[in-house]
C-alpha cells in the first residue's frame, strides 16, 4: 500500500485485495445462525468494484447475497462517512435482525465503524463478541471479552455486533462451495441508489482532515552488530549482563 | 450556556468501573490540564455511574476545574445506549469544544456512537494532542501503511473528539487545586436501545503483565510460524521479560490478541525492549515507550526498525536467539560487574 501524501489517501492498487480476516469470523458466524434458526445472510462491503471477484468469496462461504456499495464519490471517506454510507445500505435492503461486522480492519484498525453503523441504525450494539447465539424466546444472547473483563449479554434484535476471532473458525472452503455459489444474486449500488445526500459522504462528508503527514523523530540508526550470528548473539548477552539484564 | 465566548471546555470521560477511575483517566486529566493552559481554559471530567460520589473524591485533584457527575441507578453498568443518552445531553448542554476518551473498550465504543449523534470527527488512538490559540485540536495518529504520522483536525464540526490508549500519556506527579463538583441529569427516559447484562466477570491482572515488564520481547511477522514463538517467549523469560507481539502473529492466530503491543494494543514501558522479526511499523512502535535499550533482530538489514532502536542484529533469529539463550544461562564469567 502507498500513502498519497497530499491527501493521505491510501492507494490501495498495490494491495492483494483479500477480505478482512475478522470478516472472514463473521461471516461464517451470520452463516451458523441461519443453518440453526433459518433466515438470509447478505454479505455487504463498500468497495471498488474490481474486487468484485475477491468479495464472491463470500458467496462460497455460505452469504445467500452479495451487495457491493461501490461509488468514486464514497472514497475519502472517514469512519462516520463510511458508517454513515454502510447503514443506509443497511436501511434500503429492508428489515434486519442482525449486522455482524470484524471487529478492526487490518488497514486502519479504529474499530468504531460497527458503533457507528448501529447508532445511524438506531440499534443497540456490542463489541469484542466471541460468542454469540439465539435465546430460547428469539433474544441474541452474546458473550463478549475486552481487556476490562468479560459479560455475557442478552438484547433485542435488531443489533449491531462486531466480533473478535475467538468467535468461530471459519470453514474450509471447496471447490464444490464456490461451484455451488455461480448463480447466487451479485447487487451493485451506488449512491445514487441509496438515502444519501452527497454531504454525507466521501471526503465531503467526513468531519475529520488530514492536516498533514510527517515523518516521526526517529533514534539515529542503530548501531549494527557485525560477525556470525552466534558472534553477535554473544556481543549483545555481553553488553545484557553488562547493563544487569541478565535475570537472576 | 448562553455566552460559552470567554470560556472554552476540555472534557474527559472519567471511566470507572465498581467506582474505580480507569488508569487513563488520571492520564488524560494530565494532558487536559496541559492543553487548557491558555486562559479561558476549563477542564471537565465526566463521571457517569451508580453511588460514584467516593469516586469523584478520587478525581478532585487531578488535574480538573470542575467534575460533573450523573448518578442513577440506571447507570450502574455500562449498556451502550444508557451512558450514550447521559454524554449526549450533557454535551449538548455545556458545548465542550474538546471531549477525550481512553481507547479502551468502554470509550471507543461510547465515543463512536456519540460522534455519529453528534456528526462530528473522532481521531482513533491517538498518540498525542495538540491545541492552537485558535482553539483548534490536532490529534497525532500512526497512519495506515506504517511510514508516517498523520496530524488529523476537525474543522468545521464541534466537539472535538479524540481516544487515547492507555500508558501514551503520563499521570502528573503533583496534585492540583481542588475541583468544583456539579450534579447533572443523569435521566433515562427510556431502556430502548440498551441490552441486559447477565452476567460479568473481572478480568484479573496478573503481575509480571505487559504493562509494568521491564523487559519486553517482541515478535513479529518475521517469527513465520506457530510453532517458532516458543523462542520469542523462552528468551523473554531468560531475561526475566514478557513476550509480546506486533500485529501479524495474532492475525495469524500464532497468539492471543491479549500479547498485541501497538496502538491498538498495549503501551508498554519496558528497559529493554527486543524485536525479533519485527518490521517497525509506527502503529506498534507507538505503543513501546520510554525504553533505555531497543534491540532489533531482523534479517532485512534495510527494516525500519533499525532505524527506531539503539542495536542492530542482521541476520536468521532461528540463529541468534538460541545463541543468545545459551549464552546468557551461562554462568557468569569471573570478574564481570
Amino acid at each position: 500500500m502507498t500513502i498519497d501524501r497530499e491527501t493521505g489517501t491510501m492507494i490501495r492498487r498495490d494491495v492483494p485485495s483479500v477480505i478482512n480476516p475478522l470478516d472472514r469470523h463473521a461471516l461464517e458466524a451470520s452463516v451458523r445462525i441461519r443453518e440453526r434458526h433459518g433466515g438470509r445472510v447478505t454479505a455487504l462491503s463498500m468497495a471498488p468494484d474490481d474486487v468484485l471477484p475477491v468479495l464472491k468469496e463470500s458467496l462460497a462461504r455460505g452469504a445467500d447475497r452479495l451487495v457491493l456499495l461501490s461509488d468514486r464519490r464514497f472514497a475519502g471517506g472517514d469512519t462516520l462517512a463510511t458508517a454513515c454510507v454502510i447503514a443506509a445500505a443497511v436501511g434500503h435492503l429492508g428489515t434486519f435482525d442482525l449486522v455482524m461486522c470484524g471487529d478492526e480492519t487490518t488497514d486502519s484498525g479504529t474499530a468504531q465503524v460497527s458503533a457507528q453503523i448501529a447508532e445511524f441504525l438506531d440499534v443497540p450494539n456490542i463489541m469484542h463478541v466471541d460468542d454469540c447465539g439465539v435465546s430460547p424466546d428469539g433474544d441474541l444472547r452474546l458473550h463478549s471479552r475486552n481487556e476490562e473483563g468479560a459479560f455475557t449479554a442478552e438484547g433485542q434484535t435488531p443489533m449491531v455486533v462486531s466480533v473478535t476471532a475467538d468467535i468461530n473458525e471459519p470453514r474450509y472452503v471447496t471447490l464444490m462451495d464456490v461451484l455451488d455459489s455461480e448463480g447466487k444474486e451479485v447487487l451493485i449500488l451506488s449512491a445514487d441508489d441509496l438515502p444519501l445526500e452527497e454531504s454525507w459522504i466521501g471526503l465531503e462528508g467526513s468531519p475529520t482532515r488530514v492536516l498533514e503527514l510527517f515523518e516521526p523523530e526517529r533514534k539515529s540508526r542503530a548501531e549494527m552488530l557485525s560477525g556470525t550470528p552466534a558472534e553477535q548473539a554473544a556481543v549483545l548477552a555481553d553488553r545484557l549482563r553488562r547493563l544487569g539484564f541478565r535475570n537472576g | 450556556m448562553a455566552n460559552r465566548q470567554p470560556e472554552s471546555r476540555i472534557w474527559i470521560f472519567a471511566e470507572q468501573r465498581s467506582g474505580q477511575p480507569a488508569d487513563v483517566v488520571f492520564e488524560l486529566l494530565g494532558k487536559a490540564r496541559l492543553l487548557a493552559a491558555a486562559p479561558g481554559w476549563k477542564v471537565g471530567a465526566l463521571l457517569i455511574g451508580h453511588n460514584v460520589s467516593g469516586t469523584a473524591a478520587l478525581l478532585e485533584n487531578r488535574g480538573a476545574d470542575e467534575i460533573l457527575v450523573a448518578d442513577n441507578p440506571g447507570l450502574e453498568d455500562y449498556r451502550g445506549g444508557n451512558y450514550l443518552a447521559v454524554v449526549d445531553r450533557a454535551v449538548r448542554n455545556y458545548q465542550p469544544d474538546v471531549v477525550l476518551f481512553g481507547a479502551t473498550a468502554m470509550g471507543v465504543d461510547l465515543a463512536s456512537r456519540l460522534a455519529a449523534r453528534l456528526r462530528t470527527g473522532l481521531s482513533a488512538h491517538c498518540i498525542d494532542l495538540e491545541l492552537n490559540e485558535k482553539g483548534e485540536l490536532a490529534a497525532v495518529i500512526p497512519w495506515p501503511g506504517g511510514d508516517f504520522l498523520g496530524r488529523i483536525v476537525c474543522p468545521r464540526h464541534r466537539p472535538q473528539m479524540a481516544t487515547v490508549s492507555p500508558g501514551i500519556f503520563d499521570v502528573p506527579r503533583s496534585d492540583f487545586p481542588e475541583a468544583e463538583v456539579l450534579t447533572i441529569d443523569g435521566a433515562l427516559n427510556s431502556d430502548r436501545g440498551f441490552y441486559r447484562i447477565l452476567e460479568k466477570k473481572p478480568e484479573e491482572r496478573k503481575p509480571g503483565d505487559l504493562e509494568n515488564a521491564r523487559v519486553v520481547v517482541v515478535g513479529g511477522y518475521g517469527i513465520g510460524a506457530r510453532e517458532n514463538w516458543a523462542l520469542v517467549e523462552e528468551l523473554a523469560s531468560v531475561l526475566g521479560g514478557v513476550a509480546g507481539a506486533t500485529r501479524p502473529p495474532v492475525d495469524e492466530g500464532w497468539v492471543n490478541a491479549d500479547l498485541m503491543v501497538g496502538q491498538s494494543g498495549r503501551t508498554v514501558h519496558p528497559r529493554l525492549y527486543i524485536g525479533v522479526g519485527v518490521s517497525g511499523h509506527l502503529h506498534h512502535l507507538v505503543g513501546v515507550k520510554g525504553t533505555e535499550l531497543k534491540v532489533a533482530v531482523n534479517q532485512d538489514t534495510r527494516a525500519a526498525i533499525f532505524d527506531h532502536c539503539d542495536l542492530g542484529l542482521a541476520g536468521d533469529y532461528r540463529e541468534i536467539i538460541p545463541a543468545l539463550i545459551a549464552a546468557l544461562k551461562e554462568p557468569r564469567a569471573g570478574g564481570d560487574l
